[in-house]
């Protein structure tokens, strides 16, 4: 049996960088945490610096005189060139900070429905197409059902192939000269397919289209260079790449953040305010309206800090790698179906399956009772469950610290739960 | 720990549902999900007013909403209306006692055995299903029946 595992990674030695992996769960059973595309642990550098922030530097930022001040200020600003040298973005004002990688795609579909910017390609109207797919996140479907709402434009879907793959055999006659802005994911968070990008790019630039990119799952697991990705636009959020909740990116090409209006009003975002009217700040301030998640920013730096150190190369090879295995695994698990691709191939490690009979909910909470950590639903990918005539699967991610260990007791667990229910 | 949320008459109830399927004639009918989860259920009751002379149910989820769909449709059946409202208050108080209050069998019936599961919060919800949606089934069909508008 060819089981064994080459990463490029010493995970022993990571695992011993994040100490909740040390935790004993309910019935002394060790955790194995197999829910890393829901959120990521965080390694000692994060919290570390995020209580030194606090402990030392706590500030508002861009507003205050004294030394605090500057230093918070520096820090929120240093995190932003961390970022801007992460994924390659050319520019460090391309870099705006969110809340979270939904407020970012809320941030580009509601500034484009606005009808606020001075260049027609920026504002959706009846006779506009806006195209999405059918493995969506529900963060980037509900936000184009309320901008075609609001706007009169038509809401137009990829589909997917029994494969688990984008069916592109209508790319020409979905993305057309009618289209204005195509918003995909990156690597669906459900299924583990890792999408053709750069293709769906192309043709969208063809016929005028912006590209924006869900990079939620992406951006954490492999080198992200946005000059080689082709799109005008990319949100991520920084606690499943090992940072802190409450903090996103929204990366986008220079241009077009120069031409979208602001997005929510507030400090920091404007030039001057006055009561006939205001001017805005430019970009990335003009979207970072009120005070911003500091710490939050400064301990996302430290996570692409920490990720860089253990080199986004090593991070993909080894999340390749344990993925491979899983795929192995589960398909010796006599009931289990993987919905998704089946082979290693453009998938990222992400595996939604069934088991034979069993409610997805029994799957997790059995599995649960062993100590590992799934999760189970329909992932807010609904249609992507209503395609496959499923009401939820079980889901195992993997990431930076997952072992073979962590695998097999996941195989193992699945065989008491078949016991347990059988 | 599984003993305390999957008792054996959860089980039981989960892979021999009693009384499930949709039946006519029926007065209201009511179609409750889970959003979190994709669970739903569809609960239909017949009554003259007096008597729930018949809860029919389909459904699909895990084995907590199945076996509580059976538990509704074996305590309430045939029961009269203010005694099944009474049976589904009190089960409602159980799912949300997180566990602290001991359940009266003569009143639940084999629901007692969801008292572990009042001690899982992300389970609550899927207890619950059947009998939210068989407590909109029957206000909607009580209400029709007082207001004498035709069904």
């Amino acid at each position: 049996m060819a089981r064994e595992v080459t990463s490029p990674l010493d995970v022993d030695r990571v695992r011993k960088d994040f100490p909740i992996l040390q935790r004993r769960l309910a019935g002394d059973h060790p955790l194995v945490y197999l829910d890393s595309a829901n959120t990521s642990q965080k390694p000692q550098p994060v919290l570390d610096t995020l209580t030194e922030h606090y402990t030392r530097h706590n500030a508002n930022v861009a507003r205050a005189v004294h030394q605090l001040g500057e230093e918070a200020t520096a820090a929120y600003e240093g995190a932003r060139d961390t970022i801007a040298t992460f994924i390659g973005a050319p520019s460090r004002d391309e870099v705006i900070f969110a809340k979270n990688a939904s407020e970012a795609l809320n941030l580009v579909a509601n500034t484009l429905a606005s009808g606020l910017a001075d260049d027609p390609r920026y504002r959706l109207g009846p006779g506009d197409d806006i195209v999405i797919t059918e493995m969506e996140h529900h963060s980037n479907i509900v936000p184009w059902q309320l901008a075609a709402q609001r706007t009169g434009a038509r809401l137009r879907w990829f589909g997917i192939t029994d494969e688990g793959r984008l069916d592109l055999a209508q790319l020409d006659e979905l993305i057309t000269p009618r289209t204005k802005v195509v918003s995909l994911v990156h690597q669906s968070n459900i299924l583990g397919t890792l999408n053709d990008v750069a293709l769906i790019a192309a043709r969208a630039h063809e016929v005028g289209a912006l590209v924006l990119v869900d990079g939620a799952q992406s951006v954490p697991h492999m080198p992200i260079d946005v000059r080689e990705l082709g799109v005008d636009l990319l949100a991520f959020t920084g606690h499943k790449m090992c940072g802190p909740t409450g903090i996103g990116v929204l990366w986008g090409r220079s241009e077009v953040l120069d031409a979208l209006p602001p997005f929510l009003g507030g400090g920091e975002m404007i030039e001057t305010v006055a009561m006939e009217g205001s001017t805005f700040a430019a970009a990335p301030h003009k979207f970072e309206a009120g005070t911003p998640p500091i710490a939050q920013a400064v301990g996302l730096g430290a996570a692409a800090d920490y990720l860089s150190g253990l080199g986004m190369a090593h991070v993909n090879a080894h999340v390749e790698s344990i993925t491979a295995y899983a795929l192995n695994m589960l398909a010796d698990v006599d009931g289990v179906t993987i919905i998704g691709p089946d082979s290693p191939v453009d998938r990222g490690g992400t595996i939604s399956f069934t088991l034979d009979g069993i409610h997805p909910h029994d799957v997790g909470q059995v599995l649960d009772e062993h100590g590992v950590a799934v999760r189970v639903g329909h992932h807010c990918a609904r249609p992507v469950c209503v395609r496959y005539g499923i009401p939820a699967t079980t889901r195992a991610s993997f990431y930076v610290y997952t072992t073979t260990d962590d695998i097999d007791a996941l195989a193992d667990g699945l065989e008491r739960v078949k016991r347990f229910f059988g | 720990m599984s003993d305390s949320l999957y008792q054996e008459i959860i089980l039981d109830h989960y892979k021999n549902p009693h009384g499930r399927g949709l039946r006519e004639p029926f007065d209201a009918e009511a179609h409750h999900v889970n959003p979190t989860c994709g669970d739903e259920i569809t609960v239909r009751v017949a009554t003259d007013g007096a008597t729930l002379n018949d809860l029919s149910y389909d459904g699909q989820g895990c084995s907590i909403s199945q076996a509580s769909a059976s538990v509704l449709y074996e305590l309430l059946n045939g029961r009269r209306i203010e005694d099944a409202f009474a049976v589904e208050k009190s089960f409602v108080e159980l799912m949300q006692s997180k566990g602290a209050i001991e359940p009266d069998e003569a009143v639940l019936g084999d629901g007692i055995a969801f008292v572990g599961v009042a001690k899982y919060p992300a389970r609550i919800k899927c207890a619950l299903l059947s009998w939210m949606a068989f407590k909109d089934a029957l206000s909607r069909a009580v209400a029709t029946t007082e207001g004498g508008s035709p069904s």
